[in-house]
Formats: C-alpha cells, sequence, structure tokens
C-alpha cells in the first residue's frame, strides 16, 4: 500500500490548515456561501437537505486497517454511528457540522487520509479495480499509475476551475470491473507487441442525463508520457469545454460535439507541445510508488481447499469469493446490501470489525467496490471460515453479491438536495420482494438513482430505475440491458413509468420473462440480449392500458 | 479602472490601457491587451515580443480558462506582465500565481493578510506548472537530473 513521505504529509496538513482558515473566514463573514461554497465542495463538503455531507476520499478504493478503523471513529464522533460507502469507492458522512469538518480532517491526515477534490468542478478521486494486485487477469497492479494520477491532479493549479466534475479511473485487465468507459478519462494499462506498458486512453464517457461510452482516442501512450497525456486532454477540455450550461458541461458533450477525431487531434497537438514542457514525473518516481504496491508475503504451499461443510458457508463461499492470483488465498467481498438494508451502509461497529479482519487475516488491506461492498483481499483459505463466522455475527454475512439484492441505490431523496425521488426505500423493498428468489434468478444487477443526474449508475445496471418527478408525485422508469465492463452498454427505457409499488411489480414481471425464457448458463442481461425488449415488454405492460 | 491590489514583479507598471485581442493586430503601437475567457490566447504569440502586459479577466472566479490562458503564455517565453483581472479571490491567488500570473487586480478588495497567508500555505507542489517551482518529484528524485 501506499505511504505517504514528508511531502505528502506536508501537503495534506496544509490542506487542514487551509480548510480550517476558509471555514473561519465563512464563519465570521468576510466570505459569502457563493464564495465558499466551491471551496469547501473541493474539500468534499455538501450542504444537503439535512445537514452537511462530507465525502472521504478512498484513493482507488484501498485502504489499511487503521484507516478504515478511524473511518468507524468518524462515524461515532462526529456523525450517527454509521458510513455510506459510495460508488466513486470513497465514504460520505451524512450528518455533518461545519464547525466540526476542520477535525474531521485533521482526525484524517493522521491516517494519511483527507477530502481533497472529493467534490467540485476538478479532477476527482480516481477510482480502479477493486482486485488490483488479488486478481491473476490484470497485466500489471493498476494503483501505482493511480497514484501518480493522484499526485499529478492533487490541487492542480490549472485544473481546477473546470467547465464540470472529472472522474478517471485506470484499470489494467481485460475485465472490466471500474466501469472504466463509463469515465471523463478512462485508462487502460496495456502491454504492447514489443512488452512495454503503455496507457490506453478512453475519453468522454460518463452516465448523467446524457449517458456515452467513451471512444478510445489513443491505443497506446508510452507509460512515461502517462500524465503529459493526460494534461493535454484535460487543457483542451477546459479551454473549450461548454460553460454556458452546467447540462452540457462534460467532457463527453466536449467530445461528442467535436467528434472523436478532432477532439483527438486537438489533444494530439497539444500533447507535442505539452512534451516540450518537462511535466511528466520520471520513471524513478514510479518505481518508488510501484515497490509500495508490491505483493504482500504470501505463503506458498498453503493448502488450496476450503471445508464447505456448512452449507451457508458454502453458498457465500460461491457468491462472495473470487479465485486470488496465489494459491491458497482467496478474495472475499463483504456485501453491505442485507436484506432490507441501506445500500452502502455500515455502522461504526461493523466499519471496525472489518477493519479488524483486514488487520488478521488481510494483510491489513480492503478495499471499497464501485458496488458499494467491501473487499478483503487477500485471505488465507483456511481461515476464510472464521473470517466468515465473524461477518455473518455482524450481519456482515449476505450471501448476494451480484445478485438483484445487490443494488447500487444513489442516496436519493431522503438525503439529496438534487433528488426528485428517493432511492433507499425502494431499494429496501426490491432486497426484500426478491431475497428468497435471489438464488434461482443468479446474477442480476439492479441499480437505482433517485434524479437523472444518475449517481446510482442505473444506465448500467442490467435492471436500472430511474426516479423522476411526475407532476409532484415520485414516479420510477424502469430500464432494462444497461452493463459495465468490457462489453458496455446503456439500458432502454421500457416505456410508461411507474409508482413504488408498480415499480417492484414491473421488476418481478421482467424476472419472470426471464426464468421462463433463459436458455442453459444465460444470465438475466444474456437472456435480454437475444430475445430483445418485446417480450418483457408485453409482461411489464399487460393488463394495463400504456397510458401516459 | 483596474487597480493592482498585489503584484510580483520590480519593473515599471504599464500605464497604457488594455486593448481587447480583436483590435490589438491593428494598433501595432499597442503593448497592453486584454483576454477574455473565450479568446484564444495563441492569437497572442506571433506579438509576444511587443507585449508588456496581459490582462487576464475572470468575469466569475468559476471560469477557469483563464489559468489555461496563462500557462500557454509562459509556456510561449513571454516575460512581460501578466495580471489577472474580475472576479480574483483569496483562494485562487496560489493556483493563479503557479499559472504565470504575477499582479493581481481584484473588482473587491482582498483582505491583505488574508491573501499572504493563502499564498504561503503550501509548503510543496506536486506538479509543475509556470511558476517553476520544483515538484515534489524532483525533490524526491533529485538525481534524475534528465528532468
Amino acid at each position: 500500500m501506499y505511504q505517504y513521505d514528508q511531502y505528502d504529509h506536508a501537503m495534506v496538513a496544509a490542506r487542514v490548515a487551509d480548510f480550517r482558515d476558509q471555514v473561519r473566514r465563512r464563519l465570521d463573514g468576510s466570505m459569502t456561501e457563493e464564495q465558499f461554497r466551491p471551496l469547501r465542495l473541493m474539500n468534499g463538503l455538501y450542504l444537503q437537505l439535512h445537514a452537511y455531507m462530507l465525502r472521504v476520499a478512498v484513493p482507488y478504493g484501498t485502504l489499511s486497517g487503521a484507516q478504515m478503523h478511524m473511518l468507524g471513529d468518524i462515524a461515532d464522533k462526529y456523525d450517527r454511528g454509521y458510513g455510506h460507502f459510495t460508488t466513486r469507492q470513497n465514504i460520505q458522512y451524512n450528518w455533518i457540522k461545519l464547525d466540526e469538518a476542520p477535525d474531521i480532517l485533521a482526525d484524517l491526515a493522521s491516517v494519511e487520509m483527507h477530502a481533497i477534490q472529493t467534490s467540485g468542478n476538478c479532477i476527482r478521486n480516481t477510482t480502479s479495480d477493486q482486485y488490483a494486485g488479488a486478481i491473476a487477469d490484470e497485466v500489471v497492479d493498476p494503483r501505482p499509475y493511480a497514484e501518480l494520477i493522484r499526485q499529478w491532479s492533487t490541487f492542480h493549479p490549472e485544473f481546477s476551475f473546470l467547465p464540470r466534475k472529472f472522474k478517471m479511473a485506470v484499470i489494467a485487465a481485460e475485465t472490466d470491473r471500474a466501469a472504466m468507459r463509463l469515465h471523463d478519462i478512462g485508462i487502460q494499462i496495456v502491454k504492447n507487441a514489443a512488452g512495454e506498458l503503455g496507457a490506453a486512453f478512453y475519453v468522454g464517457g460518463g452516465m448523467g442525463r446524457t449517458p456515452m461510452i467513451a471512444p478510445l482516442i489513443r491505443e497506446f501512450v508510452p507509460i512515461d508520457q502517462m500524465i503529459t497525456y493526460s494534461e493535454a486532454c484535460l487543457r483542451v477540455y477546459n479551454r473549450y469545454g461548454r460553460r454556458d450550461n452546467k447540462y452540457k458541461a462534460r467532457i463527453k458533450i466536449l467530445v461528442h460535439e467535436l467528434g472523436r477525431d478532432e477532439y483527438t487531434r486537438q489533444v494530439e497537438a497539444e500533447f507535442a507541445h505539452l512534451l516540450t514542457q518537462g511535466i511528466e514525473p520520471p520513471l524513478a518516481e514510479l518505481e518508488r510508488i510501484k515497490a509500495q504496491f508490491a505483493d504482500p508475503a504470501f505463503e506458498s504451499g498453503l493448502p488450496d481447499t476450503l471445508d464447505r461443510s456448512d452449507p451457508d458457508f458454502a453458498v457465500w463461499v460461491d457468491t462472495n469469493t473470487h479465485v486470488h492470483k496465489q494459491p491458497g488465498y482467496v478474495i472475499a467481498t463483504i456485501s453491505l446490501k442485507p436484506v432490507g438494508g441501506i445500500p452502502g451502509d455500515a455502522t461504526a461497529d461493523q466499519i471496525r470489525l472489518m477493519a479488524a479482519l483486514a488487520r488478521d487475516y488481510s494483510f491489513d488491506e480492503l478495499r471499497v467496490t464501485h458496488t458499494q461492498n467491501i473487499v478483503l483481499p487477500h485471505i488465507g483459505k483456511a481461515d476464510l471460515y472464521a473470517v466468515w463466522q465473524q461477518l455473518n455475527e455482524a450481519g456482515l454475512g449476505t450471501p448476494n453479491l451480484d445478485r438483484i439484492g445487490d443494488i447500487i441505490a444513489c442516496p436519493g431523496l431522503d438525503y439529496c438536495s438534487l433528488a426528485n425521488a428517493r432511492s433507499i426505500p425502494l431499494a429496501q423493498k426490491i432486497s426484500e420482494r426478491f431475497a428468497p428468489r435471489e438464488a434461482e434468478i443468479g446474477e442480476l444487477k439492479l441499480k437505482i438513482s433517485g434524479c437523472i443526474n444518475a449517481c446510482g449508475h442505473h444506465h448500467a445496471g442490467h435492471i436500472g430505475v430511474l426516479g423522476v418527478d411526475r407532476k409532484g408525485t415520485e414516479n420510477y422508469q424502469l430500464l432494462l440491458g444497461g452493463c459495465e465492463g468490457a462489453d458496455t452498454s446503456l439500458g432502454t427505457i421500457t416505456g410508461p413509468g411507474f409508482d413504488e409499488d408498480g415499480i417492484v411489480d414491473a421488476i418481478e414481471k421482467a424476472t419472470e420473462v426471464y426464468l421462463a425464457q433463459r436458455g442453459d448458463g444465460e444470465r438475466f442481461l444474456d437472456t435480454y440480449r437475444r430475445v430483445g425488449m418485446a417480450p418483457f415488454k408485453e409482461a411489464i405492460y399487460a393488463k394495463e392500458p400504456a397510458h401516459g | 479602472m483596474v487597480e493592482t491590489q498585489l503584484r510580483f514583479r520590480d519593473d515599471e507598471p504599464v500605464g497604457d490601457p488594455a486593448v481587447t485581442v480583436d483590435s490589438f493586430g491593428d494598433q501595432t503601437n499597442a503593448a497592453a491587451v486584454r483576454l477574455e475567457p473565450g479568446d484564444d490566447a495563441r492569437d497572442l504569440l506571433p506579438h509576444l515580443s511587443r507585449i508588456k502586459l496581459v490582462d487576464v479577466n475572470f468575469p466569475a472566479y468559476t471560469d477557469g480558462r483563464g489559468y489555461s490562458a496563462a500557462r500557454i503564455l509562459r509556456e510561449a517565453g513571454y516575460t512581460g506582465e501578466l495580471r489577472a483581472v474580475g472576479d480574483v479571490l483569496i483562494d485562487q491567488l496560489a493556483f493563479m500565481r503557479r499559472c504565470g500570473f504575477d499582479s493581481f487586480a481584484p473588482q473587491a478588495p482582498l483582505n491583505a493578510a488574508d491573501a499572504a497567508a493563502a499564498l504561503e500555505r503550501y509548503p510543496d507542489v506536486y506538479t509543475p506548472a509556470a511558476d517553476g517551482r520544483a515538484p515534489i518529484w524532483a525533490r524526491r528524485h533529485p538525481q534524475d537530473g534528465n528532468r
């Protein structure tokens, strides 16, 4: 794991002092709320419906046990005893007092954490593959490249007042577990025919009200030019991205309006210029970072078998664990989606338990996933049963990874001032309705957003739900066929929307069509892609006239 | 009238009024020019040798195009005065200095002590820009002389 040196410590400490001073100037009236707003946002502090929300950065989703433990303590000390893990691999606290926010940042800094650029129109926390460093199918661990980007983008003087927010993801495996092509810049670290490392750049993806899958603009940027190329992509965007309409301000609109070829031409021209400016960190810096992501001291020759005699444990192993690159170890995902629970929420005690399990059984490492779960990346198979027992006792043993109950949901109208509809109660209803049939239905990724900003990734759900406001009442639209990953696709709206009970019934009808029509080994998504929308639509809207 | 509050240069300030980019090409005796957010700073590059002052206007501090304009001018070798005017606030000063601005004419005067504190706060920088400060990676690898 990356560890701060004196420079990183000094920068984060300066940020705490900086923010403390900004809060002072806001509270003493020398700064207006309008002037303060972007400053607090760049420190991850939002004003929500009921209180301030603080979003803490978890760079590329990787945490140590001590860091996780601190997240639990902060939940107790400054919030109401819980935290909410987000689709940006971050954690949010929903009940924060403004005057305590600088103290939280100081507590975070003590464990090498911060809230820098977790919001605002700047380069946000960079996300990555939650199985990085533990999975066999990666070319290389992507996190050192994400860390290089973290440092480059932190307090970037030119790109702190962009037209709109800017999200980057870095992966290094063929299997995309980070929704890479739904980011403003998605980078895939690849090897060319000569065995050299480079970065494939996908630019202009995103969700929101105009979802787009990022086109590939450069197949191979030499690895020692990756930062310079990123700078060129950003400069073209900063200069020419639209600022007249916030809904058209993301880079996806610029790339779409210019066309991929013209955008690429401008980036290449800027890149040629910037190569002369000496902005690329030396390879020695990348090597310094890489050394800190070296494999932990895996033991070789460990037994590679599991005792599956406890049937509940065996079910959890089948759904929530993944093959590790090192024989004798396993990757385990802790579901934060208990039946009827709030997706992504964990209590302070649960957070500290996960921290302790990481320390004792997973080389002191955890990951936050963009699907709002927690990964223990390196568990010895001999320890897995003991780990599961402790998780299960704490309400963290739900065996539903990638199943219909493993819902992504945004905070929705319960917290968010932008939302049109509630997401959480709907997620809870769906989770309860389908829990008995979850295993039968199999893999089905269901994602809920409470407004068209799409924080709940509804475009990328096998089943997506979008909450809208329809003449003053909450209304839910249903989408089918979205997918993130190597075969990224965007969902299609089935037709007229539903009320809260109607949408759950509609989802049930969709699952019944799937169960009736699925071929051998087909997931919901596969069946949908094979048979198309028509049979689903027919079943969903049967008996009810298709009124507007 | 644009009033400079902070200036980090020793030479005599330019008294000429700044003209727009459009008219600058025709007024061959003009030495001061004003860039609006939508202007292309690269239009000035053929004329850099006769420019002594570039005003970069920030009608709203949230419009960050002026940061790119400033760096582009410095990267092209411009050494004259580069002044940020308009909605220039305390918490943008450090970013602006890094992008090559060396004077500031905020439309609302800044608290001098708060401005000085904000400019001094960060001991280091992570990435190079137009101010010549060595980034942290250069401090970490002083032996890497080719950078």
